[in-house]
């Protein structure tokens, strides 16, 4: 779990680095609908995360994601393989 | 609650988009004239827009053989290719397209769609890894999500975010599955082959190279990208469509590999729909020979291809990186693009109309194709309207007139501010639902 809490960490950080001024980002944060970014976005900035992590996360993974939470689960997930 | 309820907001979108004028979506020709010509509601119109690379739909031969087909053997097989549907010309012509490639086999699929669900689908299965190019096209996405293997996309263009993602999976068993287009569909850029080609080997992995717009298009015998990059023996699979530069409709799968001929019993894509009908298959053993012996073809395309860029490029459009039988155009907004899209028909030129999650980087784009068809009158007039339109909606400016004797500075002023839209733009592209066919 502390793994996962610093891989949330980062995730947080990186969102609060995007040109789109987002506050108050948590685990329950819905990445499509509460913060409001086009696919483009998100798409590029998850592959900086995987870069960040050293992990690719696979397409049918990525669909199941819809939370900050997930995100993270299935990053700590890859890093433990 | 309707079981449509669901695509409402894509319902008021697509309305949005036909209260601006034309339906991009449902296009209607009255009447193909030629592959460069067509009636659209009684008027005549440029085809720009129709990936007929070198003009072989209204080749007289290959009717000839079309019809003379339709006669001797009817109108449809009725039937699988594992049932009933196989004759000898779908022999002939898969034994001719394995030595188009100087490959072992080759598969011919109903559709150049089915050939990349098919082959995408069976090939790698559970445990496996397939690895295709952000900016793929919707049927290789959709063959990815018809197995089993796991997907991962790599940045467009990118042989070190390959080598990168090939790294991450370590020594996870299974077999690794690059896949990548000769020439991407939206903007016309070509994969950088050479360096994919030794990623996979360092790597140990399959590559699959789909050569959809690059078929008769690249290469000096028209084989595509992988014959111009000099890597054809790197290539475990080339997908194909008989639906771009062949003129007809229909795909295929070229292999060296010794026991791909396995995959027609296992390969359910392959096996259960109909096969093309006999005339099909005659046009495109026609239009093959085309291809092979007449080079001139490739030479005129390439003309064509040069001066519709060249001409755009000199008024300041943004264009894609190279030059090549795709030519598109960079918009600075979706309203601008539909309004451009809009009144160049009404000018009497047909392209396309890509707009975002399909286009790379979300931009909207005006895409055009060129034919060796096309006379350069075609282009220069084509090159005119589409000039015209830009610097009325202030997509380019209009040139800055000469200093001449008479003439006042002062005079002279009112150019539109410039609205080009992306410059440096981050790779990737969105969900791959490109609607440009295979």
């Amino acid at each position: 779990m502390t793994q996962n809490n610093t891989i949330i960490d980062v995730i947080v950080g990186m969102i609060g680095e995007l040109p789109h001024g987002i506050q108050g980002v948590g685990p329950q944060t819905n990445i499509i609908r509460d913060l409001g970014l086009d696919s483009l976005t998100v798409m590029n900035f998850v592959m900086a995360l995987e870069d960040h992590f050293d992990v690719s996360i696979p397409m049918d993974r990525l669909a199941d994601i819809e939370t900050v939470g997930d995100l993270a689960a299935a990053i700590a997930d890859l890093k433990g393989r | 609650m309707g079981i449509l309820d669901k695509f409402r907001p894509l319902r008021e979108s697509y309305d949005a988009l036909r209260a601006a004028g034309h339906d991009p979506f449902s296009v209607c020709f009255d009447e193909a004239l030629s592959p460069s010509e067509a009636m659209l509601n009684g008027r005549r119109v440029i085809l720009l827009g129709t990936n007929n690379y070198l003009g072989l739909t209204f080749d007289p031969d290959c009717i000839d053989d079309a019809a003379e087909a339709v006669r001797h053997a009817g109108t449809g097989t009725t039937g699988s290719r594992i049932a009933n549907g196989t004759y000898g010309g779908h022999a002939e012509l898969e034994r001719r397209l394995a030595a188009f490639y100087g490959c072992r086999s080759a598969m011919v699929f109903s559709t150049g769609y089915q050939a990349n669900l098919g082959i995408l689908s069976t090939v790698a299965g559970r445990g496996d890894h397939i690895l295709i190019d952000g900016d793929s096209h919707a049927s290789i996405y959709d063959g990815c999500r018809l197995g089993s293997a796991e997907v991962i996309r790599f940045r467009h263009n990118d042989p070190d975010d390959l080598a990168r993602r090939l790294r991450r999976l370590k020594d996870a068993p299974g077999s690794r599955l690059i896949v990548v287009e000769g020439i991407y569909s939206m903007l016309g850029d070509t994969a950088p082959l050479k360096e994919i080609a030794a990623v996979k080997r360092e790597w140990g992995a399959h590559l699959l190279v789909d050569e959809a717009h690059s078929m008769g298009v690249l290469g000096r015998r028209g084989r595509g990208l992988a014959e111009q990059a000099g890597v054809e023996k790197d290539v475990d699979f080339i997908i194909g469509t008989f639906s771009k530069s062949l003129g007809a409709v229909g795909g295929f799968c070229a292999s060296n590999l010794p026991d791909f001929d396995v995959l027609r019993v296992a390969c359910r894509p392959y096996m259960f729909t109909a096969s093309l009908p006999p005339s099909v298959i005659a046009s495109v053993l026609r239009a093959l020979t085309r291809i092979e012996e007449d080079p001139g073809l490739r030479a005129r395309l390439n003309a064509n291809a040069r001066r519709l860029y060249d001409g755009l490029a000199a008024q300041g459009f943004s264009l894609g990186p190279q030059v090549n039988p795709i030519v598109s155009i960079r918009m600075p907004s979706m309203e601008v693009a539909i309004a451009f899209w809009n009144a160049l028909l009404e000018a009497g030129v047909y392209l396309n109309l890509a707009l975002p999650p399909a286009t790379p980087d979300n931009v909207p784009l005006l895409r055009s194709s060129v034919s060796a068809a096309h006379s350069a009158e075609q282009i220069d007039d084509a090159v005119a309207a589409i000039t015209g339109i830009g610097r009325e909606l202030g997509v380019v400016e209009a040139p800055a007139p000469r200093a001449r004797a008479g003439v006042r500075w002062d005079a002279v002023s009112g150019s539109r501010p410039r609205a080009r839209g992306a410059g440096a733009v981050p790779e990737r592209r969105g969900s791959g639902a490109g609607a440009a066919s295979r």
